[in-house]
């Protein structure tokens, strides 16, 4: 039963957003565009259109999480879409199914596209082999969360005023790198329009093998960057003994007042969330004028409506013009003054 | 219009209106927008993305000279794509973001775009409208009425009737409308 049909020709197999690696810089740019029109939507009294009629977007959480399975189905449902939701919790993978029966069982009821989070690394790559569905990656392992930082790129894009890439952007990424799959796809969505990306990390929280400049010294640093984003610091690492203690970590790598005192007045400070105050962030971030957290949460959903719409509405750009019956020439002139 | 026909040789572009044509078409359609509605009182361009931008705002710069009351109308733009009915049917590209920054309960509003065909951007584009409000009334201003309605759609300004062939591809610029 690989193939899902309710459709009487196969289709090809759907598109999916995996990691900011395989969308490349291109595709970057694109879902930013697509997603300055979706902010647009999201700032109307009536938040909706019908883009995706008909469209099922279906949650598949194999880890907990509030904002990123509420993001997109609000995603979904501002495209008109309709959205169900596979939570772990209480699901026949108690009575030991399989992550491939289950996918392959949701697709047979006429899924469009699969949002999963899963806490194994890869496991977006092998469900994409199992369904004709596109596939969307919601945060693998320690791997990639494409979907944060195509928000969060979106976010400084748009709180600078630029359209296009953002060469020569100063951004440093601070905290537990090594476990951060933010950090990861974050840094590449960064790097890919063409930005510089420093990682601040004590050496235990720094993969083995990393592309970017790296400092154990912030305050080498807070003064000359444009981005400053800080990584949740979590509670485990203590435990594992890969930092001393929370005080010594937020002596050296949190945002103190201190520090906030010598940003440049234009820095943004970003924290992907949830935040633990008084640890990488010793601040108010409501007292500080770069800070766009909420603005990232807000963004989230104008950015996964671009990436549904990307996968979902835009056809399949390699395939011929569909239909015979329907003349191309339908829109306006693309040589036309705007 | 788009350029992805596939084929090989194409016939010589043919000039239907040069410069000087569009620029009195629109002088004209200025002065029949006025007219039909007793003046401009809520009268409001909205230009659909992305060929009938250049127009609507040609139209308010020319309703704004030859208007006694100097005060012109507003002018705005939409994109429609999220609003077609042939999504996932084709790549979309969309237009830039819509700008709609006057208060469209009420108004009268003129959609204006350059060319009209099969009419299925125009109704893209009154759902898209609607979603901003109730207008009082929409008009329809082409530079091009081209034929070949697949809906119930009718232009109330028109630059030009232009019988073509489905296999035509029509451009209408302010430098001129040509046919390949």
């Amino acid at each position: 039963m690989s193939a899902a049909g309710h459709a009487s020709v196969p289709s090809p197999a759907g598109r999916s957003l995996l990691s900011i690696d395989e969308l490349g810089s291109a595709g970057v740019l694109r879902i930013l565009d697509l997603a300055d029109h979706m902010a647009e939507v999201n700032r109307r009294p009536v938040p909706k259109v019908p883009a995706l009629r008909g469209k099922t977007v279906c949650s598949v959480f194999f880890e907990d999480s509030t904002r990123t399975r509420l993001s997109f189905e609000t995603a979904a449902k501002r495209l008109s879409a309709d959205t169900m939701t596979f939570s772990v919790s209480q699901s026949s993978l108690n009575k030991g199914e399989s992550l491939r029966d289950t996918i392959e069982t949701i697709a047979a009821m006429g899924v469009d596209a699969f949002v999963i989070r899963h806490r194994s690394s890869g496991a977006p790559w092998m469900v994409r082999n199992w369904t004709q569905a596109s596939v969307i990656n919601a945060g693998d392992g320690w791997h990639a969360h494409p979907t944060q930082g195509l928000l969060d790129v979106f976010t400084v894009r748009s709180s600078l005023g630029r359209t296009g890439g953002l060469d020569g952007l100063r951004v440093a990424i601070v905290g537990d790198v090594k476990h951060s799959r933010v950090a990861r796809s974050t840094s590449a969505a960064f790097r890919a329009l063409g930005a510089d990306v420093t990682l601040v990390a004590p050496r235990t929280l720094l993969p083995p093998v990393v592309d970017e400049p790296v400092t154990e010294r912030l305050d080498d640093v807070i003064g000359d960057v444009d981005v400053l984003y800080l990584l949740r610091m979590q509670n485990e690492r203590m435990n594992e003994a890969l930092v001393p203690s929370l005080r010594e970590y937020t002596a050296r790598f949190g945002l103190t007042p201190e520090r906030a005192a010598r940003l440049a007045p234009h820095t943004l400070v970003m924290h992907p969330g949830p935040m633990n105050r008084g640890v990488e962030i010793a601040v108010d971030p409501a007292e500080l004028p770069g800070a766009v957290v909420t603005r990232q949460v807000t963004n989230g959903i104008a950015v996964r409506m671009a990436v549904l719409f990307d996968l979902l509405g835009s056809g399949d750009p390699a395939a011929s013009p569909a239909a015979g019956s329907v003349p191309s020439p339908v829109t306006s002139a693309e040589g036309a003054p705007r | 219009m788009t350029a992805e026909q596939p084929g090989g040789a194409r016939p010589e572009p043919k000039r239907v209106l040069g410069p000087d044509d569009v620029r009195r078409a629109i002088t004209r359609m200025a002065h029949e927008i006025i007219e039909r509605n007793h003046g401009l009182d809520g009268v409001a361009l909205v230009g659909v993305q992305q060929g009938g931008v250049w127009l609507a705002d040609a139209l308010g710069a020319e309703i704004a000279r030859i208007d006694e009351s100097g005060l012109g109308v507003p002018i705005g733009s939409v994109d429609a794509s999220l609003y077609r009915d042939d999504i996932g049917m084709r790549p979309v590209s969309p237009g830039s973001v819509s700008d709609l920054r006057f208060d469209v309960d009420g108004a009268t509003v003129v959609l204006v775009d350059d060319v009209l065909y099969t009419g299925r951007t125009v109704r893209a584009a009154l759902d898209a409208v609607a979603d901003y409000g109730r207008p009082r009334a929409v008009q329809l201003a082409v530079l091009v009425d081209r034929g070949h309605r697949e809906l119930p759609i009718r232009p109330d300004y028109i630059g030009k009737n232009l019988p073509t062939s489905t296999a035509e591809d029509v451009s209408a610029t302010a430098d001129g409308v040509t046919i390949t």
